[in-house]
């Protein structure tokens, strides 16, 4: 089993055209992706490397093709915009890898979600990955951005709000011969659709998933709400990495939400809730998957 | 961004957020005149307030040891001495760092009689992904403190983004201020006209410290926002012009700018080891591990997640200038991206700046073998790391010796 997505399913491409998306839907596809469908306005009708139909809303393509999933590539003006479009059309998974929208704008995409049965993943992330059983995890369902070839079909659950650091720690467990069951990159901007929380909620109701690697960095208070609740519920060992021990307050660390304001968010203080919580600590980014391991 | 307090001001007052009466200025000349005209008007006061993006300025010390870099005058002539000691000079203040910032600009206002401060903010809440309204009745103080020492003292409120602030919701914060009478319906047409200007303009946070109760010009007490505070959303700025046109490059470190211009993401800091990572969470995890095994790192650089051979010889001459560097580190995760094409950029980019320092570099992903073998095969004393963590301690020891 995996959480989110699974080997089969369907997925569609708002913004399948632009160069980013369409390089991106091109490797979902190389790996092996069940990619049934392409939104971009305008160029319904048309094919996206002769094989995948493209549509001008989201509703026709499900319709059409019973995609429940999709991966946004539109730009960040007429992304939350693309986020409520799959929201409406009743799409299980939205997964928005753009990067750089407007924090308002999310914040009344967070509150017109409230009550509709999407979830989503993002924004700003790298996406979510659940490897298949072929060479190179070829078979698997590659949602955004993700290189396909590092992981390798297992039980370990990683989630993350950096994309780079998530990569690390999949390829760590690949180079040791321990696969993942999905890999989630929740986003790092300041208010996103997923949680830590919720995602290692679902890693520990999944059956298949017998470890987990959470991922965080400074800004906000997410790790430790995460770690709060893992100490009262978690069944499964969870290793964990806090970025950002460096950086000096009142600095944007790259990421939208990766800022120390007001002495909230500094590493020490999540460090020391995961410490609490029984959560591994790994020492160094280069001993994620070596501190998940020796808990297992 | 940030900007300067006047430009708060001026943004706040387009809501109807009472402002002292002032306005800007970058000569002792100019500082004189607006005093008059504002003494003129019947001002007995006059506060002259440096512009630059920090607090703490009133406390702040002048490199030229003048001490203050805001300050109260009751004559003109007084004011243009004041603007004469401060236009120009370097002003040191608890949040500026020993370098200071230089000042150019100077807020020539009205200073009124001062009954109470209060603390006003509206910034997001993360947890709930809504925007909140927070007030104290411990105005001028450091919002921080008063949140660890008396945090009862702090009212908050959070706003519906489907419905916005709702005139209940500002009286119930003016009631908690502890206004009463005629000032509770005043406090709520100013908490609204703040709330206002914090959602429409697209800001991260706007801070009114202190909002005071004066004395206003017909005897009665009214409110006004005295400092004012505001930071803006980036990714929003787009659809602002007239806020992008208060951005203040003086204001910015310079090889910061240099790198946006490059679409590279500089931050400098106070180390030695300077590092070159693809990714943000990466290139923090990065400064970390340099840190974990007794280095400093000199600085957080993300060349993104399609670094061209252009960019990468860009974040090398930035990272070069930065003169306390002894040591650099290249952490290439490559995903996607060619980890040839990224040792190719370097190779081309060490030889353009003809490198003297350590460079140690570890490449990890996509095509990796290729890449090592252009490294090896430059002829240039370029240290391999196997993993993040050898990579680390090898550019540390090369940096102590």
């Amino acid at each position: 089993m995996s959480i989110l997505v699974k080997s089969d399913t369907k997925l569609l491409v708002q913004g399948i055209t632009g160069s980013f998306g369409a390089r991106h839907t091109q490797l979902s596809l190389a790996y092996g992706t069940q990619v049934v469908a392409g939104v971009t306005p305008g160029k319904g009708g048309q094919l996206f490397e002769n094989k995948v139909p493209i549509f001008d809303t989201v509703a026709q393509a499900m319709k059409q093709t019973g995609a429940t999933a999709s991966a946004i590539f539109v730009p960040p003006p007429f992304a939350a915009d693309a986020i409520l479009e799959g929201v409406d059309a009743g799409l299980d998974l939205v997964v928005c890898i753009t990067e750089g929208i407007p924090v308002n704008d999310m914040v009344k995409v967070k509150r017109a979600m409230e009550g509709k049965k999407t979830r989503l993943i993002g924004p700003n992330c790298p996406g979510v990955v659940t490897p298949g059983g072929g060479k190179d995890s070829y078979g698997g369902c590659r949602i955004g951005i993700a290189p396909g070839y590092i992981h390798k079909k297992g039980k370990i659950g990683v989630v993350s709000r950096s994309g780079t650091l998530t990569y690390e720690a999949v390829w760590q467990l690949t180079c040791r011969g321990v696969g993942q069951s999905t890999c989630v990159g929740i986003g790092g901007d300041p208010v996103n659709g997923t949680s830590h929380l919720d995602v290692i909620k679902m890693f520990n109701a999944d059956p298949e998933t017998e470890g987990i690697i959470m991922i965080g960095e400074i800004g906000g208070s997410a790790e430790e709400e995460a770690a709060e609740w893992i100490q009262k519920n978690c069944k499964k060992p969870v290793a964990g990495f806090i970025a950002g021990a460096t950086a000096p307050p009142g600095r944007r660390m790259g990421h939208a939400g990766a800022i120390v304001s007001g002495g909230k968010g500094t590493a020490a203080a999540k460090i020391a809730a995961f410490k609490a919580a029984g959560i591994g600590i790994a020492a160094t980014p280069s001993e994620m998957a070596d501190t998940l391991l020796k808990m297992m | 961004m940030n900007i300067h307090e006047y430009q708060a001001k001026q943004l706040l007052a387009q809501y109807g957020v009472a402002v002292p009466e002032g306005d800007v200025c970058d000569t002792p000349e100019a500082a004189r005149k607006i005093a008059e005209t504002l003494l003129a008007k019947g001002a007995t006061l006059i506060a002259v307030k440096s512009q630059i993006h920090s607090g703490g300025r009133g406390k702040g010390t002048f490199k030229s040891g003048y001490q203050g870099g805001v300050k109260l005058c009751k004559t003109a002539d007084d004011v243009y001495e004041k603007a004469k000691a401060m236009l120009g000079n370097v002003l040191v203040t608890k949040q500026t760092g020993a370098e200071g910032r230089l000042v150019s600009k100077l807020l020539i206002a009205a200073a009124p009689h001062i009954d109470k401060e209060l603390y006003l903010a509206v910034l997001l809440d993360r947890s709930s992904s809504r925007p909140i309204v927070m007030a104290s009745t411990e105005g001028g103080m450091d919002i921080e403190e008063v949140a660890a020492k008396t945090p009862e003292k702090i009212v908050k409120e959070t706003i519906d983004p489907a419905v916005g602030i709702m005139p209940y919701q500002a009286r119930k914060i003016s009631a908690a201020l502890g206004l009463k009478g005629d000032l509770i319906a005043q406090g709520a047409k100013l908490l609204m006209g703040v709330y206002k200007t914090s959602w429409e303009c697209d800001a991260s946070l706007v801070e009114i410290n202190p909002l005071c109760i004066i004395q206003g010009a017909d005897g009665k007490p009214t409110l006004m926002a005295v400092d004012a505070k505001l930071s803006l959303d980036d990714n929003a700025l787009y659809r602002h012009q007239n806020i992008q046109a208060m951005r203040d490059l003086n204001e910015e470190a310079p090889l910061e700018i240099e790198a946006s211009k490059y679409s590279l993401n500089y931050i400098k800091l106070d180390g030695n080891i300077a590092c070159l990572v693809n990714g943000a969470g990466l290139a923090m995890a990065t400064m970390d591990i340099i840190q974990h095994f007794g280095g400093r790192p000199a600085n957080f650089l993300d060349v993104g997640g399609g670094a061209s051979k252009e960019q990468v010889t860009a974040a090398f001459k930035i990272i070069l200038q930065d003169p306390h560097v002894k040591g650099i580190l290249v952490n290439i995760f490559g995903g996607i991206m060619d980890c040839n094409v990224i040792a190719t950029g370097i190779v081309a980019a060490v030889k353009e700046t003809g490198l003297k320092l350590p460079l140690v570099v570890r490449l990890e992903g996509n095509n990796v073998d290729a890449g090592k073998k252009t490294l090896a095969d430059s002829g240039l004393p370029i240290i391999s790391g196997t993993s993040m963590s050898d990579a680390a301690q090898r550019v540390v020891k090369e940096v102590k010796n």
